[in-house]
């Protein structure tokens, strides 16, 4: 299993490398300039005084050489200096972001934790709600709460976020004034009132999230359950006479929660991806919101370096998927 | 023949019925059978007799729905098992009566060990201890014949050989020493040595243990070599039962001569032509209101159209057989053995 992990993260580098590149090439090749929203009265000896600070007319290799030596050498070394007092990334350059003219991975750093509590939350939410309901319903199946289950996920399934995220706004934030429909990042939580108004400004992007999470996961999780319900060596249990709860909760969840847990897992990187969406609709400041607001700005930086998380998150997590599922079933050992 | 012991299982007027949306198909109907204590009795019959549906029938393991038990009664240890509580059925199933299924690569769970497998039902039915448990776990093993078992009890399924999962199948279906061990088919899913090694095998457990045996195949040479009685299948009834030597000696039910006729000959001067029965028994969309062989059987009149033959003593020994022609001829008989 050691072995497999770091062979596999071996691997990822070529990938990853790759996928920067790409990414590179691509907004590139992007129409755009980052200086267009700057105001027209700048002289041009002064506006290419500007580009050149950037360095925006230096060759492609050159601008992806040096966004690859700032991310891959001087944000680990800042990282570094962060949790250990060092100075080692004294006097180098970070990756500046063009808009906000900070470095990019603050700005990273002060958003992710709105996105970690709406988006991240609303998964657990979801995954939690998810599969109990999909055991469930698989055992009783056709039964009025496999029905309602159905009913509910299938609504779940196919209502966008920008939809329900608006109908619990009306509902919930002005029909009845339950709770605020805008998220204020600004509220700090220091004592039992303001941990229960961060409770209820979060909770509509929650539910709108969760919904969706939940919807998917219960179907996968119904799917699973029926298809291993079916099979012999449920027949076996019971006939060893097992109580149907170690049938269900012991034989059958496990095998099916092989193909779950890699859906599970391959849904994390979404969570850092944030819900462009869902965010836009409450106002969360979070990584979903940085993005779009950057792709807006052609901040170029920003973008590269988010897309970039993106990726390695989701080549992580595939990673994660893979080692589940060899913990899960024993007949895929890596060795 | 143990005969006049106390049958240890009565199985009186057993009907299971599958609902589906073609409508009901009637897949047992007034199956009456018995099992005396440390008795063999080998039940078969062609694919889709109702074999497996009767036996799974009695500890109620069909998937309900669609599978319905609408009428009799099982009798086993003072109570029926087609009324008692589902946690009453379950204290039997796998402690008094043990079941081995057909299919040894899909019947055993594939993510967990031999050993948890194997230790379930005795932790469960037994409340012994884990150590003790796979102790009596390793025992087992070794009474099935499987080698290293300690070692092997760490391992998977996948891990094991189709016959090596038959093993472990009945170490498991034996754990608790059961009354009744009820095997469906346990050896037709293995190639023809791994069967005889596994129908030895049984012999010998039967020898040591003394459980009574419901032995399911549709291969008359196993039953021939280790039952006691034998039970005749056909569309969801029983046509015809008795002791083994009785069925193979003087089969009096059409279908049973057929089916014996069937099977080639080792021995003799020269193997006659084998035969086939054709056709294919029907789906019972209802239940039998006529004999239910009569459109593959040869001897058939108008009469195996209008009624259903019950079960009617052939001889004393409990030699029974389902058919009119039987009345012609055991009126004949005594004539016979007078002249």
């Amino acid at each position: 299993m050691l072995t497999f992990l770091i062979r596999r993260l071996f691997t990822a580098i070529p990938t990853l490398v790759l996928i920067s590149l790409i990414i590179f090439l691509l907004l590139d090749l992007a129409p755009g300039d980052p200086l267009a929203d700057q105001p027209l009265s700048i002289p041009p000896d002064v506006r290419q005084k500007m580009r050149d600070a950037l360095g925006l007319d230096s060759p492609a290799y050159i601008r992806y050489l040096l966004w690859a030596k700032q991310f891959f050498w001087v944000e680990p070394l800042v990282f570094v200096d962060w949790v250990t007092g060092t100075g080692f990334s004294e006097g180098m350059q970070r990756i500046v972001s063009w808009q906000f003219r900070a470095p990019v991975f603050d700005i990273i750093i002060q958003r992710l934790p709105q996105t970690l509590w709406v988006v991240g939350l609303a998964y657990l939410v979801g995954v939690l709600i998810a599969l109990p309901i999909g055991i469930i319903s698989a055992y009783r199946q056709y039964s009025w709460f496999d029905q309602v289950g159905t009913f509910v996920s299938m609504i779940g399934f196919s209502v966008p976020p920008f939809f329900s995220g608006v109908l619990m706004i009306v509902f919930f934030a002005i029909m009845l004034p339950w709770f605020p429909s805008i998220y204020d990042t600004t509220l700090v939580v220091n004592d039992f009132e303001s941990f229960g108004q961060q409770i209820r400004q979060m909770t509509l992007p929650v539910m709108v999230l969760a919904l969706q999470t939940t919807a998917q996961l219960s179907r996968f999780m119904r799917a699973s359950m029926l298809d291993n319900l079916n099979h012999d060596y449920v027949r076996t249990a019971r006939a060893k006479g097992m109580t149907e709860k170690v049938v269900l909760l012991v034989h059958v969840l496990r095998n099916s929660m092989i193909p779950v847990v890699t859906v599970i897992a391959l849904g994390i990187p979404s969570i850092f991806g944030g819900a462009i969406i869902t965010e836009q609709i409450f106002k969360v400041n979070g990584l979903g919101q940085l993005l779009i607001t950057a792709i807006y700005a052609n901040d170029l930086p920003m973008v590269q370096t988010l897309a970039f998380i993106f990726a390695v998150l989701i080549v992580l997590c595939n990673l994660i998927a893979d080692m589940l599922y060899g913990l899960l079933d024993p007949r895929i050992r890596y060795d | 023949m143990p005969d006049t012991a106390m049958p240890i299982l009565d199985v009186n007027g057993l009907k299971t019925v599958f609902r589906t949306r073609g409508g009901d198909v009637h897949a047992v109907n007034s199956v009456d059978f018995h099992l005396c204590p440390g008795e063999l009795l080998g039940v078969v019959g062609e694919s889709g007799s109702g074999k497996s549906v009767t036996m799974m029938s009695l500890l109620r393991l069909l998937p309900s729905p669609p599978a319905e038990m609408r009428d009799g009664t099982v009798m086993f240890d003072g109570q029926d098992l087609l009324t008692v509580s589902p946690e009453e059925l379950r204290l039997v199933r796998g402690s008094k009566i043990g079941f081995i299924f057909q299919d040894p690569m899909t019947s055993l769970n594939p993510v967990y060990t031999i050993g948890f497998q194997l230790t379930e039902p005795l932790r469960a039915h037994l409340g012994m201890s884990k150590t003790q448990a796979r102790a009596r776990a390793v025992e087992l093993l070794e009474l099935v014949g499987i080698p290293d078992a300690q070692r092997r009890l760490k391992d998977y399924p996948h891990q094991f050989s189709g016959g090596m999962r038959q093993r472990v199948m009945i170490a498991i279906a034996i754990a608790c020493n059961p009354q009744v061990l009820i095997a469906d088919e346990p050896t037709t899913a293995l190639d023809v040595t791994i069967q005889a090694q596994i129908i030895e095998l049984m012999k010998e457990l039967r020898r040591k243990l003394g459980m009574a045996i419901i032995w399911i195949t549709h291969d008359l040479g196993v039953i021939a070599g280790i039952a006691d009685r034998v039970m005749v299948m056909y569309a969801g009834e029983v046509v015809e039962e008795g002791p083994v030597r009785e069925i193979f000696r003087d089969p009096r039910h059409p279908y049973t001569q057929a089916l014996l006729k069937t099977v080639p000959a080792v021995r003799g001067a020269r193997a006659e032509k084998l035969q086939v029965i054709e056709g294919q028994p029907p789906i019972m969309w209802e239940a039998p209101a006529a004999c239910s062989f009569r459109n593959r059987c040869q001897f058939a009149f108008d009469r195996c159209g209008r009624e259903n033959p019950a079960l009617t003593p052939v001889t004393a020994e409990g030699h029974r057989a389902a058919c009119f022609l039987l009345e012609n001829t055991s009126t004949k008989e005594p004539e016979a053995v007078d002249g």
